[in-house]
């Protein structure tokens, strides 16, 4: 029995009982626990919160994994290399699992950390937020910047509010916004999206510019006749053949993710519908008013704005928990994110402050929602 | 008939042992338990003393508060000993019974009026079957409700089948329908139009469909007629209806009942007639390891394997401890013996199939996190959620906006049910109400 195998050490009264959130965590990670209900209802359903983290995690996996393809292509077609496509993925997974690595130990032993010292079980959450990281930083990011990013997020963002489930913003796309403030130059520009370190042949090679189609078309370098943004056709960016952060090249890849999503009914096709809808809209509108020329499709396709709508603005916790909420907080998300697209001259990409700012509004949001209910219900009540 | 009412949002959690539609045994207890423990909000003064001989109907205790309210015995014998536990509360009174059952006579004689019906109720030991809303306490006989509500069914997991247990009692029904009609309006809910009740006259009748908790009276009250603030409501089980209107027909108090033996560890789901305070092991058997549930498994109250059927129990649920330890659980892509409502998991896949459950909580506490699927299962004009968090928050006037007064925990039971952040709804709920009685009295 693994139950007697379990030493004294760690039980109550034992010499390490201080680390039992720790050793909790594995415990119930590999084994359900015994526990049974005590109160209210004697059964209860199947689903806990590992599961449901682990459906966003295997929803995020044909991101991931066309990403890593794809980091491998963008190196091999901007330096004329000449690979196949397993040393391609190879070279994408080689470039990648150090930003996961990195990610899941800084996050998780933060995690473990601050649950010994509240002596609460260990949350989920961090499964999903340690996968996300790494998808939406530039692959080449240094690993001490990233270590500090998801520290700072990890800390400031989840565990002073208390853990997963009372955070204000979502961790992830912290951690990603602490990288573009602080270390700007690895963050943004035109050399930083396509990997070059660790290629034996590129030894000496300069960084040669690899901007993304967001920054071709806020240069205006949009062809209306064959529907290209530089040398990247409108298909090129559905399927993903393009240069940006790992997750977010290819729609199709996102577009499965989104589907077991909603399928399971872990993030809500609400907020990814309307944040689609108000991406669209401001685009059309943008298209109208001369601010731009890509018609407003475009502006879904292009940097992360399918990934955060789907990934990161459903997030259960930061978004509006109210139904009404998810509707104006997702159409707000999307048109906000293509307003700072086409309306801002520094900064091309607008999802992740989108998201960010929409986070922060997002109980003022569900607090109209719920006061307009009540106040209709006591309406209802005074005319009855 | 007019007033139908089509319910969308809701659970049916499909548990093995529904109670096969025949009676296979009758027990004549030897003991029977007076428990003042089945009613919320009384402080118990004893009556009777051990070697007392009671009849059945002979007051036992009284509220302390209001000593015109008596509880009486629902059998004829002797009182054989006084339960207490701890600071000597009184947990039950243990009447041994007689062979040959004696009745107090109450007089068979229709009330007149609202004070008769109210006279009648409270002598007889029936004024606790009435509960009072908000907050699901014992009714206080200085009140006059603005309605009685009667759920005619109930959508719980392998609840009693009302029209199995009840229609033969339909004249004590409309009895007792006439009596509590002389207080306030009675309100009476249908399963379907052609329902055994659908009969019952003097009372206004509404139909309800969809899933559970479609059931529950609290459920439909609210979509009826709403309580809002300083409002009363009464409502009564169909079950302990049918007993008022017996008294009022016959003169006697009669609580023997139908009892739906059910649950994957009941060897034998079917109806057993017992009396309300019969020793659960009588009803049925009791293998190791098995959790004895007074009720449903949503709401219901765990009895123990020594305890006694309740006053308003007219099902028992026999569950297994779940305490064994499953490898990977949550990481299997197939949990077969698994039930979800969420599609996480492939339950979706086998809809007709019934769940040999356990009490496994099949995770550990968390923080809110996915909170939707409590909206799902909460077919009322609320959001549960927040609630929820001013329950835990102890904010009075929040709860009250929110919709305290509308609620019991039984009817947000299926949150604690989905919950996969295994929060105790219920238990909040409660919590919450127990404050807005305390503040507000």
């Amino acid at each position: 029995m693994a139950d007697e195998k379990k030493p004294g050490l760690f039980e109550k009264d034992g010499k390490l009982y201080w680390l039992h959130s720790s050793i909790d965590a594995f415990d119930t990670f590999l084994r359900v626990p015994g526990t049974v209900t005590a109160k209210g209802a004697h059964v209860r359903d199947g689903i806990d919160l590992k599961r449901v983290m682990i459906m966003v995690v295997i929803a995020l996996v044909p991101a991931a994994l066309f990403g890593m393809y794809n980091v491998g292509l963008q190196t091999a077609t901007l330096y004329g290399l000449d690979w196949g496509f397993w040393r391609m993925f190879w070279y994408g997974l080689l470039r990648m699992l150090p930003l996961f690595v990195v990610s899941y130990a800084v996050g998780l032993a933060i995690e473990f950390g601050s649950a010994q010292i509240r002596g609460e079980e260990v949350n989920e959450g961090y499964l999903v937020t340690g996968f996300l990281i790494p998808l939406i930083v530039p692959v080449d990011v240094p690993l001490w910047m990233l270590a500090i990013a998801v520290a700072f997020s990890v800390i400031f963002v989840k565990e002073v509010f208390g853990g997963t489930g009372m955070n204000i913003w979502n961790p992830a796309l912290v951690a990603r916004a602490f990288l573009f403030f602080s270390y700007p130059s690895s963050m943004s520009g035109s050399s930083v999206w396509v990997s070059k370190t660790w290629v034996a042949e590129l030894k000496g090679v300069d960084a040669v510019s690899s901007a993304t189609p967001l920054a071709i078309a806020h240069d205006g370098a949009f062809d209306a006749a064959t529907g290209a943004v530089g040398q990247y056709s409108f298909m090129d960016m559905v399927y993903g053949f393009i240069p940006g952060s790992t997750g977010e090249t290819s729609v199709i890849a996102i577009l499965i993710g989104a589907f077991i999503l909603i399928w399971t009914g872990v993030a809500s096709w609400k907020i990814m519908v309307s944040s689609l809808a108000g991406g669209l809209l401001v685009g059309w509108l943008g298209q109208l008013g001369g601010a731009t020329a890509l018609p407003c499709y475009y502006q879904l396709v292009m940097g992360g704005f399918l990934f955060g709508s789907v990934f990161m603005a459903t997030d259960p916790v930061t978004a509006a928990q109210t139904e009404t909420g998810k509707w104006i907080y997702g159409f707000l998300v999307g048109a906000l994110a293509v307003v700072v697209r086409l309306w801002n001259p520094g900064y091309m990409e607008g999802m992740m402050l989108a998201i960010l700012l929409m986070n922060t509004f997002a109980p003022l949001i569900d607090h109209c929602v719920v006061s307009v209910h009540t106040s209709r219900r006591a309406k209802k009540a005074l005319n009855a | 008939m007019s007033n139908n009412l089509a319910l969308k949002k809701g659970l049916d959690i499909p548990v093995k042992g529904a109670a096969a539609l025949e009676v296979i045994k009758t027990v004549s207890p030897d003991i029977v338990a007076v428990k003042p423990t089945d009613f919320m909000g009384l402080v118990p003064r004893l009556l009777v003393k051990e070697g007392d001989a009671v009849k059945a109907g002979s007051p036992v205790m009284a509220d302390k508060m209001r000593p015109e309210i008596l509880f009486t015995s629902p059998v004829s014998g002797t009182v054989q000993q006084v339960v207490r536990g701890e600071k000597r509360k009184l947990l039950a009174v243990l009447v041994k019974a007689d062979a040959k059952q004696e009745f107090v006579d109450f007089g068979a004689k229709a009330p007149a009026s609202a004070q008769e019906t109210k006279d009648l109720l409270l002598k007889s030991g029936l004024w606790g079957a009435l509960i009072q809303r908000p907050y699901g306490t014992m009714a206080a006989p200085d009140v006059t409700p603005k309605a009685i509500f009667v759920s005619s069914f109930s959508t719980a997991p392998l609840a009693a089948d009302s029209e199995f247990v009840l229609a033969d009692a339909l004249a004590d029904i409309q009895a007792g329908v006439n009596a509590l009609a002389k207080i306030a309006p009675v309100h009476l809910s249908l399963r379907k139009e052609n329902s055994a009740f659908a009969r019952v006259q003097n009372a206004t009748l509404h139909v309800v469909s969809g899933p559970h908790p479609a059931g529950n009276v609290g459920v439909q009250i609210s979509h009826i007629d709403p309580i809002r603030k300083g409002e009363t409501v009464w409502t009564v089980s169909l079950l302990l209806l049918a007993a008022i209107g017996h008294v009022v027909n016959t003169g006697k108090l009669e609580l023997s009942r139908k009892v739906a033996v059910t649950g994957p560890a009941a060897s034998k789901p079917a109806y057993v007639v017992a009396l309300p305070g019969t020793p659960v092991k009588e009803i049925a058997a009791v293998g190791e390891g098995v959790r004895v549930v007074g009720g449903d498994v949503l709401t219901g109250e765990n009895l123990g394997a020594d305890g006694y059927l309740g006053f308003f129990q007219n099902q028992l649920t026999l569950l297994r401890e779940g305490n064994e330890r499953e490898w990977f659980g949550w990481a299997k892509p197939f949990r077969p013996k698994v039930h979800s409502s969420s599609w996480c998991y492939f339950s979706w896949l086998t809809p007709k199939k019934k769940y040999d459950m356990d009490t496994n909580l099949h995770g550990g506490p968390r923080a809110f996190v996915e909170t939707k699927c409590f909206e799902d299962v909460t077919p009322m004009d609320i959001f549960p959620i927040y609630l929820i968090k001013a329950c835990l928050a102890g904010e009075i006037e929040k709860m009250e906006k929110f919709g305290i007064y509308e609620v019991l925990p039984e009817d947000l039971a299926l949150c604690d049910y989905v919950d996969p952040s295994k929060n105790e709804i219920q238990a909040i709920i409660q919590k919450g109400i127990d404050l807005m009685i305390k503040e507000m009295a």
